[in-house]
Formats: C-alpha cells, structure tokens, sequence
C-alpha cells in the first residue's frame, strides 16, 4: 500500500473513536502490542533524545525499501510510533520524504506534533526523514 | 462565599475549560495565574498610561514612572526591604541570578581558584549562571547535598564553607523537592564565615512571608510571573552595601548620570542596574501582584486551607499503588508535590490528565540533576496555590487513579 493509503486507513480505524479516552487506550494498546526493537538497538546512537520520553529508532535498506524498527520508555509515544512505523515502514526514500503527515492532524494528534511538545516524536520524523535523504538513490 | 471561592473568583482564567472539562490548574510552580487586579493593571498600562519613563515630562510618562516605581515600593514592602532603592527590576529570577554572578566577575570578586557554593536541589537558573562565571575566570563550582527530608545538609554546608568561597547561592525552596530551607539559619553560618549569601527565592517567595533583613541575605531574587504578576518581570532585592559595590551589568540608556565619548558615570542604585527600557507595565503590575499575595499570605483561612489541601492531596497520592513522593518525610513543605508512579512514564500520565483537564508538570523540571538522581524518567508535579480547591484535588486523585490503570 502507499503511504496515503496507509494513512486512509489509519483515519478510517480512528473514526470509530467518539471519545479521547476511547483514542487513547487504542494508542495505549498499539503501544504495548508494538514488537520490540532488537536490544542492540536500545543504544545511544540509535536514541532520539526528546525532552521527556526517549525514543529509539533503527532503520535498514532492503532492496531499496526503508525498514524501521522503534521503541520509546513511553507507552503513548511508543503507540504514536507504531503508526509512524506502519505509515513508513517498507516504502522508498522518496516516498517518505514526499509524505505528507496530514493524517496525524485528521486524528487528532496533532498536538503531539508541536515542536515543543516534549515527547520525542517530532525528532522522530526528522530522523525518518534524514534516513530518507541518506538512502535516496 | 468561602476564603478560597472568593480568591478563586478573581481568576477569570480557572472557569475555563480544557477538552471539555473544566481546568485543574496544577502547574503553579512553573507559572502562577493573574487576578483581575493585576489583568486590570496590565491592560491600563497599555489603553491609558503607555509611554516610557524617567525621562520625559509628559504627563503620561510621569504616569507611567509613578505606577512603575510603585511597583517597586510595593515589593519593597513586600519583603521587607530597607527601601525601594533595594529593589533591581529584573526578567525574572534567571536574568537576576544572571546579574549577580557576571557583576561578581565582572566588579572582581569571583577570581581565579575562588569558589561558589550552591546545593544539590537547585533549579537550572541557580546552576548554570554560577558555571558561566566559574569558566570565566578559572573559579570551582561545590555543590552540597540534601538531607533525606529534603532540606541542605548544614553539617556538609558548612565544611563547604572555606575561605575560598565567595558566595553561596542557595534555594529558599527547591521547585522539585517543595521542602522549605531554614535560610536564616543557612545565611547566619555564612556569614559567620564572611561569606556573602543569594537566596533564590522563585518558589519560596509565593507560599511564605518573606522578610529579607530578618532573614539577613544579601540577595534574594525571584519572579513575578509565580506571584501573579505577569511574565517578563522579575526582582533582584541586595543590600545596598552589595548594590553600591557591584559595578553595572549592561550598559545603555536610564542607567547613566554623564555621558562623554571619554568617560560616563552611572544612574544610582537602583537605575544602575536598569538599562534600556524595561518592562513598565510588568514593573507596575508587582503592585497589584504582591498586594494580592500579601493578603493571602495574612489571611488565616488561608492558612488552614493550605494546610487542608496538603492533607487531601498526600491522601490521594498515597492511594495510588507504586507511587512515590519526592521528600514525603519533609518536616515544612509548600504545596508543591513531585513524585514518580511504578511502570508508569511521567510523559504518558500528563499526557492523559491533560485530556481529563489536569494541568501538571512532567520531565526534569529545569533540575536535571536532581531528578536524575531520583528516576529515570523523569517526574510528575503537582504543585497548588491559594486558588485550587479541595474540590479538585479529590477529582485529581480519581484522574491519576484512572490514568494509571489504563497505562498498566
């Protein structure tokens, strides 16, 4: 699928929630189900340092094709990243740093993608996207 | 009308909501909110008295000179200051810490191998400023540790206390911990010693009466912005044996007598250390700000209602399993409440509070090395004033209660 797709369907699942709270257990429970990152990823160079939470991130090029692996020491960031991983995860360089996020607003996250919201994420997306620029062909 | 409903009641911005819910105010530790006197104030300075001051003879600006001076008589009173001459306006409490420590270098007396003294429970604005200066001019920066209830170790202080100590900046009360320092007693040791004292008062200065020549420091700093005054303005109080004996900090207009291409003298103390064009309507607006807090602070139901909330909110705390309080043995504390939740990320609890209408502070709180040392991750605060209710810290205590359960 294309990243606009992923994110349709990301929008879709998310509309069903009337609730914050209904929103967020969702966010919580991807967060928790969200596969480890591999341990040896879990280091200083793979950690993208936000204010609060601290995130890890890991990216390898199959066949052109960006894979990304990530965890956070917080569950709601680890939850918003799953959906970062889902959108980004298998599609090329330039697919990525053509995206546009647009989908994070549709839900309502938006908030979390402040510059000064302290979770992490928005250095996460930066990483992303200079991962992106490394491997363009 | 209750003490606290009539307090509550000035604050215009504690009917609003947040997400639908209506807003808890918890972070007062990090900004405080404004009554209607001071919101009043603040918009007069701009409709009706805006011109700048000390120099013209327009009636305006003599309007704007007398209800900014104003300002610093009533925060002379206030904490009971010689005089208003006593009384640097400043940003706040990091540009007044920031002054006392470049002057230091600056007028020579902090050199090379010297020392400067501060705790382990300081906010970043009583560290970092001391560093800058230490780099400056080759000076060594000792820190001394907090007891188990949160207060300084005196015994470890006064060790600290060489002859190559030129200062001591120390916390009246530390933003994470809450516990309140005995600084008379801290100030009377240094002293003792010859060694001059800076107490940062952010946080103390907003929950108890503060009498700077009783308590003896030669400095005590603090910001308006936590004493419902707007953001932007600040006081730095010194002796006028200090204020007289420090060289200016910037140069620039108001703070000048003479001015040659040769040679200029400088404005007395206080202007001396006012350069430019300050912040006139923050200055005027301490007026209205400590009068409020004053009355407050007198207010014996007050008193007893600080003493209610304390009561309400331990209890709430202590319901929620894991949950650690930061300094929980301290014999005084503001209500102020730092804590970390067993297998709950500070990030994610503030996270879902802010959807229930909690306002709350998580992360390192500007003291990195303090609460590195108490998590890893990071804390949560609660911290209350005189307009939070018993009312919403019992709905706290059910929101944190719901926030955890659905973070296990």
């Amino acid at each position: 699928m294309t990243i606009a797709e992923l994110q349709e369907e990301i929008i879709d699942e998310f509309s069903v929630f009337g609730e914050w709270l209904d929103k967020y257990e969702y966010i919580i429970e991807l967060g928790k189900e969200m596969p480890q990152i591999e341990e040896s990823c879990r280091d200083d160079s793979h950690l993208i340092d936000g204010c609060q939470s601290r995130v890890w991130l890991s990216c390898d090029n199959e066949a052109g094709r960006l894979r990304f692996r990530a965890d956070s020491d917080a569950i709601i960031t680890k939850g918003i990243i799953s959906l970062l991983i889902k959108v980004f995860d298998g599609q090329t360089p330039a697919d990525i740093l053509a995206a546009d996020l647009g989908f994070l607003d549709t839900i309502g996250l938006k908030e979390n993608l402040s510059p000064t919201r302290a979770g992490g994420l928005v250095a996460m997306i930066e990483r992303i996207r200079r991962y992106a620029a490394d491997n363009l062909v | 009308m209750s003490a606290v409903e009539e307090i509550r009641s000035q604050f215009p911005i504690l009917s609003r909501k947040v997400g639908g819910k209506p807003l808890a105010y918890f972070d007062n530790a990090a900004t405080s909110q404004r009554p209607h006197s001071v919101i009043d104030l603040q918009q007069a300075m701009t409709v009706q008295h805006n011109a700048n001051i000390h120099r013209a003879v327009h009636t305006l600006s003599n309007e704007a000179t007398e209800l900014y001076e104003k300002g610093r008589k009533a925060v002379a009173r206030f904490i009971g200051a010689e005089s208003e001459n006593n009384i640097v306006f400043t940003s706040g409490t990091t540009a007044s810490i920031n002054l006392v420590a470049a002057c230091f270098v600056r007028g020579g007396f902090l050199k090379q191998g010297d020392k400067v003294v501060i705790s382990y429970a300081e906010h970043h604005s009583n560290i970092v400023p001391w560093q800058l200066a230490c780099q400056t001019v080759g000076a060594s920066l000792e820190v001394v540790p907090v007891e188990k209830d949160g207060t300084v170790d005196l015994q470890r202080l006064e060790a600290a206390l060489t002859p190559e100590v030129k200062i001591l900046a120390i916390t009246h009360v530390s933003n994470i911990l809450g516990v309140v320092n005995p600084i008379a007693q801290i100030t009377e040791i240094a002293h003792a010693k010859g060694i001059p004292v800076l107490i940062d008062g952010a946080q103390g200065i907003v929950h108890r009466k503060v009498d700077v020549q009783a308590i003896g420091c030669d400095f005590y700093v603090f910001s308006g912005h936590k004493i419902y005054a707007p953001t932007g303005i600040g006081v730095l109080y010194g002796t006028e044996e200090w204020l007289e004996k420090l060289p200016p900090f910037m140069g620039g207009g108001d703070m000048v007598a003479k001015v040659t291409f040769a040679h200029t003298t400088y404005a007395e103390v206080p202007l001396k250390f006012e350069a430019g064009t300050s912040n006139i309507t923050g200055g005027a607006c301490m007026a209205p700000a400590v009068e409020f807090a004053q009355s407050v602070l007198e207010n014996g139901e007050m008193a007893e209602n600080e003493h209610l909330l304390d009561g309400a909110m331990r209890r709430q705390l202590a319901s929620v399993e894991g949950l650690t309080l930061a300094a929980a043995e301290a014999k005084e504390r503001i209500p102020l409440y730092s804590f970390t939740i067993e297998g709950v990320h500070p990030f994610d609890a503030a996270t879902l509070l802010d959807k229930m209408g909690f306002a709350l502070r998580s992360g390192h709180m500007c003291a990195e090395p303090l609460v590195d040392s108490l998590s890893q991750t990071g804390m949560l605060r609660a911290s209350l004033m005189p307009y939070n209710t018993l009312e919403e810290v019992e709905r706290f205590g059910e929101a944190l209660r719901r926030a955890v359960s659905m973070l296990r």
